[in-house]
């Protein structure tokens, strides 16, 4: 099986492969099938390719993201889809030795260009992680960590003004308007995903990448936050990335399928989860891997 | 959204500021990483570039006659004859002759400061182990004094220093060499001999040989018992307050300063207990007790890193918890403990404070032989020639300081080593 | 004999007890089929028959070795004829002394009273009889326990789980010596401590503004007030502490920084070990160092700009201090830095953050405790340390705030209170002891305190 996989070029995949995906191999010139691109992209990727060092990631990935859409990326973990998420935002940067290529564009400007800085990336693509990652501040600090950093508020009370709008877009506001000076560690697992959202919104970013951020929190918090996301897609693009598919189901107008770090298949939610056009998508979907 | 542009706006106003503070805070990062190598850099050739010249010496070429009459002596084996020798009068004679037109007591005086006050010593050694020289003569190269070898040193460097010199002497110096009758040689001096007032005749070997014995008798108390009480608070301690109390306390005394271990080693180990004074004895109790909260913290991280996995294994063949120990656990953690050991022996042999309380100060000549003589240690050495106040002595010191650090270098990199290469990794 | 013979006297006899007992398992064993007959191994029989043999006698020479010196002391003394009995405690370990020395023959006989030669004679005696009674005694002992552990030795005799026992009790005497050490500092410090503060109030020692020991030798003067003021030490202590902090915490910290968030792996793992060599220098050598090259160096300096620094200022001593003291800060706040956790750095980044910003607003935040505590062990450190301060500050108790003034420290008044005259009763030798209680109190709350804050931070990440 090993051998096959070599001669087909492809690289051989870390964890061993249980037997019933043998049918499933896919094979090096596979492209990906549905609809990948859009008119007015918010942001467009080409011919993506990331590496670790030597190890390749990342093959060969094209996809559109248009505005105002909430775009899952579902697969088996280990596909990259996490690392095509970091990879918007240049997170990647962080990692020693991960190296990118491709285009990767938002608003036809080039991420990777060389004079492109980083921060104002960072700052128009918010981001959110599997784990809540509150600083070790107050809920108001928190908040008000991005718009300080960036010099957004000119005032205090400018401040306080974007603390609350943004808590109240997080659905938090009415929780901690209390208690807005206590550490936002001690909030709830669910409550302090909200506040990381909420910290990512108040720069008001163009873009909310979300890595698996309900995987950490129990399905009441996880409701709170699909809800959540449904509302915040009216003003900002999401690309979330979903361990569960009812919860790509749920929230997302397009579904991306990621395997062995390949793009395979983008289309419609609805039509992904009821007539999937790739095999590999409906043995994923379906549950014969994953 | 407007909002956004507007924020997009400022944002990108304040780049060029924050990009110049994440310059400056990194030049900030790299400028503290190069001070603090620059002053590892600083201290080590400081310290080479005052020391290096110690290990070598001036010594001058003398016609030495072994006169009978001179030295006052007829038999060799008298043991009263050969205390009461006059045995400088060699070296004075040759000098006379070498140089004979000086009269007057003060040249002659100065004449005689050329070599080093125990040449006389130095020639009686040498009769004593050739008894037939008595009455010969031979050419030898004989140790100058101090003041003779600072200025020839310097000399030859370019940056004569002749504060201590008149400057008769210095004109006979610069004769001896033309002649070819003054050279450097390899000190050996400053390996085979004991403390000594004068620089040219001190060596390091009274104070390595204290090290040595201070530190054997260091390793044989504190490694077993440092070694035992990692085993101990590890593997078979109940977890209660007391165990805690135990922890505590050698966490504390990890940071307790060395010099309050002397005022112990004084209050109860010499004032209480009536050991002796000086000796390494009482160097090495001290020196245990400060180097054991190294070596047990360091012996329960081997111990600790020991996979459970293992343990059960042992257990579970029916071992009992000592033969798991022995078996077991501790030849697995063995190389870790070693390590430890060595890493807190490189403390002790460094470390001088508390033994200045418990007298291993002292000025002490005779090598010693055992445990119970009286001793100095290398860096107690280096504080007291640090003292002194012949510029030889500088030169000295940092010939000291860099065998001190040769030792050091070699314990701490075989502990790198001893790591790297038996340390498993599981 | 010798106590050092006798150590090994027992010693051997402790091995040879251990053939005789695992000798004896071994034949009891051999008609009965082997030893999986016996219940323990035939060493275990052996250790036992050992530690019945050595342990009783081990334990009763050290505790002869503790007491036959005082024992044998005061029998001497009340045996002294009324006449040439001391008065007061001081002159009785003056007269004990001097009767030491002449039964040692330190001290030459003739022209002694014929009372004192008697003591000496009567002490030689004692000694001899108590060498030789205690020889006598170990021997017995010995013999009697190998004898008694031999005898014990049977299939059915459980000698495991006792010799284990036993083991387990030595470990954990091990294991207590620590809280011992800590216990005869405390009390060695305090006994001397209080002895001094009879003749020298507490509250002049403290609070008095004026330290000059060397007065206090005078007989007439024992004890004279304002002579040990602690103040000027502890001001001088806290400003080359002070000196050394400014130098060692900003480049500490700043190089722990560099390392852990900015350097790649290839600097990092040799930039490391560099910086560590200068924890393993020795003090001396720094005080080498700072004496003789750092301290001229400022003093010329000095002078160029017109400015007159001491050529045993605080500022050299305290500078090389910091130099000696930065590895321990970077290694520590490595420690912390390392510690929080990376999805706080990539929260931060994500926010776009700069990575200096990161640092300082959520990094730096993050693991203020752990820096705060290894700061506090940092000035623990720099107040304890003695070699540097030593060669490299002055002797003379100065109340100056100046760094370019020659001050002098705790430590270094300790060391030159010890090392000169051993007069172990004058408040001279005494006043080292209150400042050693000092030194060890303060570096002890700093610890503690100091240690308390880290454990919680690890916990805290854990």
């Amino acid at each position: 099986m090993n051998q096959n996989a070599s001669t087909a070029g492809t690289k051989p995949a870390k964890e061993a492969k249980p037997e019933a995906m043998q049918t499933l191999e896919l094979t090096d010139n596979e492209a990906t099938v549905g609809q990948c691109f859009t008119d007015k992209p918010k942001m467009s990727m080409r011919n993506v390719n990331v590496f670790y060092e030597d190890k390749q990631a990342i093959h060969d990935v094209s996809v559109d993201i248009a505005k105002n859409e909430v775009i899952a990326m579902i697969g088996p973990s280990g596909c990259g889809k996490s690392t095509f998420l970091r990879s918007l935002n240049r997170m990647n940067d962080t990692v020693d030795g991960c190296r990118v290529e491709g285009k990767i564009c938002m608003d036809g400007e080039d991420l990777y260009a060389p004079k492109l800085d980083v921060v104002e990336l960072r700052a128009r693509v918010g981001m959110v992680f599997q784990k809540p990652n509150p600083f070790p501040k107050s809920i108001y600090d928190n908040v008000a960590y991005g718009p300080k950093l960036h010099g957004l508020a000119d005032s205090r009370v400018d401040l306080d003004e974007i603390v609350e709008k943004s808590l109240r877009k997080a659905s938090l506001w009415d929780e901690v308007k209390e208690r807005l000076h206590q550490a936002g560690t001690g909030l709830s697992g669910g409550q302090q995903q909200r506040l990381c959202i909420a910290r990512a919104i108040a720069v008001s970013p163009e873009m909310i990448l979300m890595d698996e951020p309900c995987s950490a929190l129990d399905p009441i918090a996880t409701a709170k936050i699909e809800e959540l996301i449904e509302e915040l897609s009216e003003n900002f693009t999401i690309a979330i990335v979903t361990h569960s598919m009812q919860q790509a189901a749920r929230v997302s107008h397009r579904t991306a399928y990621f395997h062995l770090g390949r793009l395979i298949e983008v289309n419609p939610t609805e039509q992904v989860f009821t007539m999937p056009a790739h095999r590999l998508t409906e043995a994923y979907i379906t549950g014969r891997f994953g | 959204m407007s909002k956004s542009v507007d924020n997009l706006e400022k944002i990108r106003k304040s780049l060029s500021r924050r990009n110049r503070a994440e310059k400056r805070f990194r030049f900030y990062g790299v400028t503290a990483v190069l001070i603090g190598l620059a002053a590892v850099m600083l201290l080590f050739t400081d310290i080479v570039s005052k020391g290096h010249g110690a290990f070598r010496i001036a010594y001058l070429q003398l016609d030495i006659t072994y006169d009978q009459d001179l030295i006052g002596i007829d038999n060799l084996t008298d043991p009263q004859q050969l205390a009461l020798g006059n045995w400088q009068a060699m070296p004075k004679v040759s000098l006379r002759n070498q140089f004979p037109d000086v009269s007057g007591r003060k040249d002659k005086r100065s004449l005689y400061g050329l070599v080093s006050n125990g040449a006389g010593f130095d020639l009686k050694d040498r009769l004593l182990e050739n008894p037939l020289l008595l009455g010969d003569s031979e050419t030898l190269w004989v140790l100058a004094d101090d003041d003779i070898d600072t200025y020839y040193k310097s000399w030859l460097d370019g940056e004569p220093y002749d504060a201590r010199l008149t400057a008769k002497q210095v004109a006979w110096i610069h004769e001896l060499h033309d002649q070819g009758k003054i050279r450097l040689q390899f000190n050996s001096n400053l390996f085979t001999r004991g403390d000594s007032r004068e620089p040219e005749q001190a060596g390091i070997r009274g104070a390595v040989m204290g090290s040595l014995l201070t530190l054997i008798l260091t390793l044989l108390l504190s490694f077993p018992i440092g070694v035992s009480a990692a085993i101990y608070l590890e593997e078979f301690a109940p977890k209660n307050a007391w165990t805690d109390f135990i922890e505590v306390n050698i966490n504390n005394l990890a940071a307790v300063p060395s010099i309050i271990f002397g005022l112990l080693g004084l209050a109860i180990f010499i004032n209480f207990f009536h050991v002796p004074r000086s000796v390494p004895i009482v160097g090495g109790l001290v020196l245990t007790l400060m180097t054991l909260p190294t070596i047990i913290i360091t012996s329960r991280a081997a111990i600790k890193s020991v996979p459970p996995s293992i343990r059960e294994a042992a257990l579970g063949m029916g071992a009992s918890k000592y033969q798991m120990v022995l078996h077991h656990v501790l030849p697995l953690a063995l190389p870790g403990m070693l390590t430890g050991a060595i890493i807190g022996m490189a403390q002790a042999l460094g470390e001088s404070a508390p033994l200045l309380m418990i007298g291993m100060v002292a000025f002490i000549v005779d090598i010693p032989g055992g445990f119970s003589d009286p001793a100095t240690v290398l860096p107690v050495q280096i504080f007291l020639w640090a003292d002194s106040p012949e510029r030889a002595f500088i030169e000295k010191t940092s010939a000291a300081i860099m065998v001190l650090l040769s030792f050091l270098i070699i314990m701490n990199t075989s502990a790198v080593w001893l790591r790297k290469r038996l340390e498993r990794r599981w | 004999m010798q106590a050092t013979n006798i150590l090994f006297l027992i010693l051997g006899l402790g091995c040879f007890a251990f053939y005789l007992g695992r000798g004896r398992s071994l034949a009891i064993a051999k008609p009965l089929g082997g030893i999986r007959h016996l219940h323990s191994l035939p060493s275990y029989y052996g250790f036992h028959a050992a530690l019945w043999c050595a342990l009783p006698s081990l334990f009763l020479l050290s505790l002869w070795m503790i007491f036959d010196d005082l024992l044998i002391n005061s029998m001497v003394m009340d045996a002294l004829p009324a006449a040439s009995a001391p008065a007061d405690s001081a002159s009785y370990n003056l007269l004990l002394n001097k009767i030491a020395n002449l039964a040692d023959g330190i001290l030459p006989r003739s022209g002694e009273s014929a009372a004192l030669i008697t003591a000496a004679d009567q002490m030689l005696n004692y000694r001899v009889v108590s060498r030789w009674s205690l020889t006598a005694l170990i021997l017995t002992l010995s013999l009697v326990g190998m004898a008694w552990g031999w005898s014990r030795t049977a299939p059915l005799f459980r000698a495991r789980p006792v010799v284990e026992a036993v083991a387990e009790k030595i470990l954990l005497a091990c294991a207590c010596l620590a809280i011992f050490t800590t216990l005869g500092i405390v009390l060695s410090v305090l006994f001397e401590s209080i002895q001094f503060f009879r003749s020298v109030p507490a509250f002049d020692f403290i609070f008095g503004l004026d330290w000059s020991p060397q007065t206090a030798i005078r007989e007439d003067q024992v004890g004279s007030s304002g002579s040990f003021g602690a103040v000027p030490l502890f001001v001088g202590t806290l400003l080359v502490s002070a000196v050394a902090m400014v130098v060692a915490v900003p480049i500490g910290l700043m190089s722990a920084i560099f390392l852990a968030e900015y350097a790649n792996k290839t600097v990092r793992s040799y930039a490391k070990p560099a910086l560590e060599v200068l924890a393993g220098i020795p003090t001396v050598v720094y005080g080498f160092f700072a004496a003789l090259t750092v301290a001229p160096f400022l003093r010329d300096l000095g002078e160029g700009f017109g400015l007159s620094v001491s050529s045993e200022s605080a500022l050299a001593a305290g500078g090389v201090m910091g130099v000696m003291i930065i590895p321990f800060i970077s290694s520590l706040a490595d420690d912390v830095i390392t510690a929080v956790p990376q999805s706080m750095r990539d929260g931060s980044l994500a926010m776009g953050a700069t990575k200096s910003e990161t640092v300082r607003r959520v990094i730096i935040p993050a693991a203020l405790p752990g820096i705060v505590g290894g700061i506090m062990l940092a000035v623990s450190r720099a107040i304890g340390e003695t070699m540097i301060v030593v060669m490299a500050a002055g002797m003379a108790a100065k109340l100056t705030a100046n760094p370019l003034d020659s001050v002098t420290t705790v430590t270094v008044q300790i060391v030159t209170l010890l090392t000169g005259d051993q007069e172990f009763d004058s408040p001279k030798t005494l006043a080292a002891f209150a400042l050693g209680l000092m030194l060890f109190t303060v570096t002890l709350l700093l610890n503690i305190f100091a240690l308390h804050i880290v454990k919680k931070y690890r916990e805290q990440y854990e």
